[in-house]
């Protein structure tokens, strides 16, 4: 199959995540430095809030929504054996998001938005900010609408067969967005756009933070899905192994999809405006979800150890030691597991509902998610991105140490940004502020942590530059290299699959219930009791 | 459908562990009250200098008949009103928060005095401070370009010493 559009398409989705990871990475240092204050004379907080604002658009919106439509569209292609559906509908979606990509940078940079990417109404940015925001997002509805139209392709042509597991889970994460993505639409279009554009005065911050509630923790599942695709189609493979289990990988999936959406207000835990019992059952709902990443652990490790054990590693530990540790992406997927663990240690503090009042909005919460978001998620897409720029671009990879001083550099700058961030929370440090004012002997106690943070943010903008100095001299080079992405094999191929492992349908179904239950008293609530709006404020 | 054994077991452990967890959570929850503040007021945080309860002179700790004490505090860029303000540990307070601006967040380090404070809601916070000294009060959620400047501050004294303080006619707060 001549795929090279295909190619092309999912090449530049990827060169453009990149490239806002790159301008976001620079932003990165500039922060821990300025907040610091070590250095005087960087001192500005309008600089520091739009560089904030832009740095969190770039990392959680731009560089995820951008990387997961490409590696989708070559997923797709590759696992299926089917080109990408009309090529003119994909590109619409590419430049309508990239369009919406360049509305929002221009107030954002400007210092026009800096209301954090999370927005935080009553203050109102320039509503070409949430307009770009939107686009983007629409941007990316024309995806999910080409990987369920393959999906749906396949399914046809081959009925009974079980879907790909690759494309099982880029499906799931289509599906997945359709409804994630939904909150946050609402929240912008029927509130956010109208207040900015002054055609309605006031904003009932309650219902827009409740909407926002929605989208906000399976957005962090959308992330992440592509990594733990990578985890169960690709690394096996590279590791020398094979899959363990097929179906519970599907079961992972559904259950990530199904139990991350109705749970988002563990965001709203110390919010005034929902009551316990509703905060409750989300809370539960949050733990339920922890289970496809339990399930997660425990496959994605029995296929290294059956690749170790094929590798000739013996005793208990000893295939560990036998693991191509020298494969970018194996390598990428055991620091990202380890970040994993750490990560995920924290945010079961976070989910508890009582636990999470000691670290709510300190230093602790961007460290969390600097850890398992920047730590896990991303190093993966480096791990994805090492191996798909030569099939993508038909050259050889620049230079394959480079990679792996890359991903450890990576991992110990995470360490080291981490730690002491978490720490800072423990000790009372609020996130997100651009100096450190208070008038009290507990600020002198930061201190030192904010200093190792420097230093593990400049290891990280120095693996940053290593990543795109090895694409891109990849990308240039002369030599040319013919390879196809290989997909990992289960130790026992899925036979009579039950349609609810290879089918979203009824999924979608119980998704809907649950939605209902879980947001519909808590948004109707708004409308039937009296609420006050709040009017538009500057930053 | 082929499902290895040992997953089966590790998905069996997996549940067990979450539903530990929330056998926990629900347990603190239910049977000692300890939730999240989430009392679903609503206020209007543009009228509050004319409300009853938030007119500048019943901000700050008052005390309630049962020897529990009602903290009134209105939150606002940038500061916490009011700015200084004495209170009693091993107490019982109840803390109710308004903003009268835009989203602010509020937390005494070392403590699980934490909530939110949403402009259109009074946020209201049950707990007791068991240890005296200076504390600060941060604003925790970004409200703007002064946010790192939100601060305001706390003196928790003994029981006995607030009493004195109150029964001489000495102010708690300015």
């Amino acid at each position: 199959m001549n795929n090279a559009m295909e190619k092309k398409l999912a090449l530049v989705h990827l060169w453009v995540a990149f490239g806002a990871f790159a301008l976001a990475a620079v932003m990165g240092l500039y922060q821990v430095v300025e907040r610091s204050g070590f250095f005087g004379f960087l001192e500005s907080r309008e600089v520091y809030y739009a560089s904030v604002s832009t740095h969190g658009v770039l990392m959680g919106f731009v560089l995820t929504t951008f990387f997961i439509m490409g590696f989708g569209y070559y997923v797709a292609t590759s696992s299926l054996k089917l080109p990408v559906w009309n090529k003119t509908f994909a590109w619409t979606g590419f430049w309508v998001a990239l369009t919406g990509v360049v509305m929002a940078a221009l107030p954002l940079l400007g210092g026009a938005a800096s209301v954090l990417y999370t927005f935080y109404p009553p203050m109102k940015a320039h509503p070409m900010f949430y307009i770009g925001a939107t686009l983007l997002v629409v941007g990316s509805w024309f995806w999910c609408v080409s990987m369920i139209v393959m999906h749906v392709q396949w399914k046809n042509a081959n009925p009974g067969q079980p879907v790909p597991l690759a494309m099982f889970a880029t499906t799931a994460n289509a599906i997945l967005w359709l409804w994630t993505s939904a909150g946050v639409a609402m929240e912008v279009l029927f509130q956010l756009i109208p207040w900015a554009l002054g055609w309605v005065d006031t904003i009932d911050d309650g219902l827009a933070r409740t909407l926002f509630a929605w989208t906000l923790h399976p957005i962090v599942y959308f992330w992440l899905i592509p990594t733990y695709t990578a985890f169960y189609c690709l690394v096996p493979k590279q590791a020398g192994g094979f899959l363990f289990s097929d179906e519970m990988a599907r079961a992972a999936f559904i259950l990530l999809v199904v139990f991350s959406l109705p749970i988002g207000f563990h965001h709203l835990y110390m919010d005034p405006e929902q009551s316990h019992g509703w905060k409750l059952l989300h809370g539960v709902g949050t733990f339920i979800v922890t289970l496809p990443t339990f399930i997660t652990g425990f496959t994605v490790i029995a296929s290294l150890e059956i690749a170790g054990r094929l590798n000739g590693g013996k005793g208990l530990f000893g295939w560990i030691a036998a693991l191509p540790w020298t494969n970018p992406m194996v390598l990428a997927m055991v620091l990202g597991l380890l970040m994993l663990i750490l990560g995920g240690f924290g945010g079961l503090i976070n989910a508890s509902y009582a636990m999470n009042a000691m670290v709510h909005n300190t230093a602790w919460v961007p460290g969390h998610f600097h850890l398992i978001f920047g730590g896990t998620t991303v190093i993966m897409y480096f791990g994805i991105a090492y191996y798909f720029w030569p099939v993508l671009s038909g050259k050889p990879l620049y230079c394959k140490s480079l990679a792996l001083t890359q991903l450890w550099t990576w991992f110990i700058g995470m360490m080291i940004m981490t730690t002491p961030w978490h720490i800072l929370g423990l000790l009372g440090q609020p996130r997100r502020i651009d100096s450190v004012n208070y008038n009290n002997l507990l600020t002198l106690s930061w201190e030192p942590y904010e200093a190792i943070m420097i230093f593990g943010g400049a290891v990280l903008l120095y693996s940053s530059g290593l990543l795109i100095y090895n694409l891109y001299k990849t990308q240039i080079g002369t030599e040319t290299y013919q390879g196809e992405i290989e997909y990992a094999e289960p130790i026992h191929a899925p036979t009579d699959l039950p349609e609810y492992l290879n089918s979203f349908k009824v999924w979608n179904i119980v998704i809907a219930v649950f939605m209902l239950i879980a947001f519909g008293y808590p948004i109707l609530q708004f409308f039937l009791m009296e609420t006050f709006g709040s009017g538009r404020w500057g930053v | 459908m082929h499902i290895d054994r040992l997953e089966k077991k590790w998905a069996g452990i997996s549940l067990g562990i979450a539903g530990l967890f929330v056998a926990i959570i629900l347990g603190s929850a239910l049977f000692h009250g300890i939730h999240a503040p989430s009392n679903v007021e609503t206020i209007d945080s543009a009228r509050l200098h004319l409300s009853e309860e938030f007119a500048e002179d019943n901000l700050g700790p008052q005390r309630n008949p049962d020897g529990s004490i009602t903290v009134r505090m209105v939150a606002g860029r940038y500061g916490f009103y009011p700015k200084t303000m004495v209170l009693p540990a091993e107490t019982s307070l109840t803390f109710r928060w308004v903003s009268l601006d835009v989203i602010h967040g509020v937390h005494i380090p070392m403590t699980n005095m934490s909530t939110m404070i949403v402009p259109g809601y009074v946020a209201q916070v049950n707990t007791v401070l068991h240890h005296t000294g200076d504390y600060p009060l941060l604003c925790n959620e970004y409200c703007g370009m002064g946010h790192a400047h939100m601060w305001s501050n706390l003196k928790v004294v003994s029981k006995a010493q607030w009493a004195d303080m109150n029964n001489q006619g000495g102010a708690t707060h300015e």
